[in-house]
Parts: C-alpha cells; sequence; structure tokens
C-alpha cells in the first residue's frame, strides 16, 4: 500500500485524496483487546485465539508501556533449545509477555490522516499500530485490514453519491426558483415519414433523462409520446408534439389534422384496429396504442372530429412516482 | 443473464459489432407487435422478435430494451443495423423460432416480464361477460 508512486502528481488519485481526508481514528478498531504485562507467554496464546487477533498493546496501570504480537509468540516457542513439546510449554508457562513484548511501541494520533499510517505502516512493515489521543490515553488500533475495510467504506459512500446525482427524482426541479414554471418543448412529426417515426419521442425521451427525472417516469411519457407519434405518422398527416414540463406533472399533447375517429369509446377498446396491412406489417396497428397511452398517463383526453382532426391531451404526475 | 450465456444458449450470433457480451438483462419478451412490446416490459429486457425493421430499435430504445434477438434466421436491413448502432442497441440473430428461442432462453432462468394490468383487466372481464 503506497500513497505516492514515482510521480505524486500524475498519481493523486481519488484514493490518495481519500486518505488524506481520512483520519486515523475513522478507520481504527476501537475496541482495543490489552493484555497485561503479568500474563504469561500460554495465557497470552489464549486471548489471541480467544478473539481471533493477532496482536494487542500491553498496558500496566491504565499505561500503554508495550505491544506484544503473535511474531513475538512464534520467537518464543523457536527460541527454546529443546523442540519437544513439553519444553516449549515450560517455556511458555514461565516466561511473561513483559519479557517478549516490544517496549515503547510507535504509535499514531487519532487526528493524523490516514495516508501517515500507511507511510508508517509501509516504512516499519509491523502488523498494527496503538492509537492514542493528544493526551497519550489509547484509544484503538489499526490494522492493514482496518485500513482496506476504511477505504472501501468511503469508495462505497463515494459511489453512492454519484448514483444518487445522476438519479435524484426532480433534483432538476428543486434548482429552480420561481413562483411559477414550466418548460416547454415542441416536435414537428411528419406524415408518412416512416423512417424517421419515433425519432421525436427518441429526443424527447434524451431531453428528460438529462432532466433527472425518474427513469420510470420517463419511460411512461417516452412510451405514450411514441404511441401518439405513431397515431400521427400513420394516420393524422402528421402533426405536432407538445410537451409541458412543470414541477408536479407533464402533460403531453397531439394535434393533427387526419382524418379524425368516429367513435372513440370503440378506438380505446384493446384490440380494435382499423390499421391497413402496411402499418401491421410494421408492428403496428394491432389495436394497442390509445389503450397503451391510457396505461402509461394518469390523465388522457381525446377530441376528434371526423373529417377535421385530432386533440389528445395526456397528463402524467410527478409525485408519488414509482 | 448475459448476452455471453443468452448467445451460448441459443447458438446464435452477433449482428452488430463490438457487442458488450457481459451486458446483463433481467428479464425476456418475445413478440412481432411493437405495442404490445410498449406495454408488456420493463426497464432491462431483451427483446426477441421476427420484426427486423429499424421501428423495433425505436421501440427498443423507448421501451428500455437492453438488446434484441432477431429469430427465425431473420437479418435486419442496413437501416435497422446503422440504427442499432446509433442508439448503442446491441442486435443478436437466432436460427430458431420466436417460440423455440424464448423457450431455450427461459428454460436456461431468465425470467419473462410478468403479468400486467391492462393484459389481466381485459381478459378476466371477457370471461365475466360469457359466463
Amino acid at each position: 500500500m503506497k500513497t505516492q508512486d514515482q510521480d505524486p502528481v500524475q498519481n493523486f488519485t481519488k484514493l490518495t485524496e481519500l486518505t488524506y481526508v481520512i483520519q486515523v481514528s475513522e478507520a481504527m478498531n476501537q475496541d482495543v483487546i490489552t493484555v497485561p504485562p503479568t500474563l504469561t507467554m500460554c495465557e497470552f496464546r489464549e486471548v489471541l485465539r480467544a478473539h481471533s487477533i493477532s496482536g494487542a498493546p500491553v498496558v500496566e496501570n491504565g499505561k500503554m508501556i508495550g505491544i506484544i504480537s503473535i511474531e513475538d509468540l512464534i520467537k518464543t516457542m523457536g527460541a527454546c533449545e529443546a523442540s519437544s513439546s513439553q519444553a516449549v510449554n515450560a517455556v511458555m508457562d514461565t516466561t511473561s509477555v513483559r519479557e517478549h513484548m516490544t517496549p515503547d511501541p510507535e504509535t499514531l494520533y487519532n487526528d493524523e490522516p490516514l495516508a501517515n499510517a500507511i507511510n508508517k505502516f509501509d516504512k516499519l512493515n509491523f502488523g498494527r499500530f496503538p492509537v492514542i489521543n493528544r493526551q497519550g490515553d489509547l484509544v484503538g488500533i489499526i490494522t492493514k485490514g482496518s485500513i482496506v475495510q476504511a477505504l472501501l467504506e468511503h469508495i462505497h459512500a463515494a459511489y453512492s453519491e454519484i448514483e444518487v446525482l445522476n438519479y435524484p427524482t426532480g433534483y432538476f426541479f428543486e434548482d429552480i426558483e420561481a413562483d411559477q414554471f414550466n418548460l416547454t418543448l415542441q416536435y414537428q412529426v411528419n406524415a408518412e415519414d416512416f423512417d424517421n417515426a419515433g425519432e421525436a419521442s427518441s429526443q424527447l425521451k434524451k431531453t428528460l433523462s438529462h432532466l433527472c427525472l425518474h427513469p420510470q417516469i420517463i419511460r411512461r411519457v417516452a412510451i405514450s409520446s411514441y404511441e401518439a407519434e405513431m397515431n400521427l405518422v400513420f394516420w393524422g398527416k402528421g402533426g405536432q408534439i407538445r410537451v409541458e414540463i412543470q414541477p408536479h406533472q407533464i402533460t403531453l399533447e397531439t394535434v393533427d389534422t387526419g382524418p379524425g375517429i368516429e367513435d372513440i369509446e370503440q378506438a380505446m377498446q384493446p384490440g380494435y384496429s382499423s390499421a391497413p396491412e402496411w402499418v401491421r406489417s410494421m408492428g403496428f396497428g394491432a389495436g394497442m396504442g390509445l389503450p397503451n397511452i391510457q396505461a402509461c398517463t394518469d390523465e388522457m383526453e381525446i377530441e376528434s372530429t371526423p373529417g377535421e382532426g385530432t386533440h389528445l391531451k395526456t397528463t402524467i404526475y410527478l409525485e408519488n412516482s414509482e | 443473464m448475459i448476452l455471453r450465456e443468452i448467445l451460448k444458449i441459443i447458438e446464435g450470433k452477433t449482428i452488430t459489432k463490438n457487442v458488450d457480451l457481459d451486458l446483463e438483462v433481467s428479464m425476456g419478451c418475445g413478440s412481432d407487435l411493437m405495442s404490445d412490446v410498449l406495454a408488456f416490459t420493463h426497464e432491462g429486457t431483451v427483446l426477441m422478435s421476427g420484426l427486423t425493421n429499424p421501428q423495433v430499435v425505436r421501440t427498443a430504445e423507448i421501451a428500455g430494451i437492453k438488446a434484441i434477438i432477431f429469430v427465425r434466421g431473420k437479418y435486419p436491413p442496413q437501416k435497422t443495423i446503422d440504427l442499432a448502432k446509433e442508439k448503442g442497441i446491441p442486435l443478436l440473430a437466432s436460427k430458431y423460432t420466436l417460440f423455440e428461442t424464448c423457450g431455450r432462453i427461459f428454460a436456461a432462468g431468465l425470467p419473462s416480464c410478468g403479468l400486467f394490468d391492462l393484459a389481466t383487466r381485459q381478459w378476466e372481464d371477457r370471461f365475466k361477460t360469457s359466463e
């Protein structure tokens, strides 16, 4: 673990920055297991096993006087001249933590940046450092593992923040300060321009996604707009799509001067269609257009006069989305 | 399920270039009716269709379809491929029928888009009146 590489400026990553933002206290473990110096090495071994730790500060009369680790334990066992288990046990039973600990251990302050801790691990290659406050009290212990965990937690938090920034429902509107406000988008749809049929709704969808609306809202607006656009292309001899965006609702209107709808109630029946074969061959005209628009919107009104044209108005509310 | 697994299951091929085979889809829909695709899918769906015109790609874009598989050995016209490239929607090809392509993928564990109010309401009503 290194805080900087050969070229510190070039390699100053987000991670490096984090190591300067995070304090040692945020990466340390506060529940420190300490041992008294009078403990035998045998008892110390049991402490390590019971707590699944690999080292502990040695505390006497409330004051940290040293640190002892599993490596000291191994050295103690290895130093026995006779390698029989009886000889090892004898040494473990008769020698104390005080004899094998490292006195006056290197420490870190709780308010130091994490980068200092990482440097110290690099330089001294120790497994752990006791953490003290400016008054000298033992407040925690830090290991490479706890550093990695703290960094991962911060990266996760930063990542979540970015996600929220991408999808804050209505975030766009919160930045607008006005008593009244509406944004109107208008698209012209050409009759029987099949190659570009749907392009207006495609542009609308893209625009709405820039406004940071809820993805489900965007999908509903896009689908109703697309179905309405197809109706303009197939039936309406072209026309306009007008979308009005307000903080609480999105209104979508289409106006055409096409043949109009004779029987609106019949046209609203799912499956009812008067589409000719060429419309069906494009995957439309199955009688789902208007029912689909209705299913995607909260309100829908159609006014149509045969021979004059059709006016469709739909509303999607932005509250209670999802 | 990722596209790589799907391609293996249907012994399929990619049509558009540089397809991200690790792209994850969470459900599937098989239809030649674009309005049905709009009405009966959710974001993150893979679409199986025998229809190859550019409207399939537009429909996919509007409905948030992640990838399209053309079935029955159909190969889309260049207009469709160009639009898919522009919209960033991967196109795949299957030699099997719509039924078998869907069936293989469904059997391998990809769920359908589920039931929709628009479908069930109409369905229940129909049987009520005939009783």
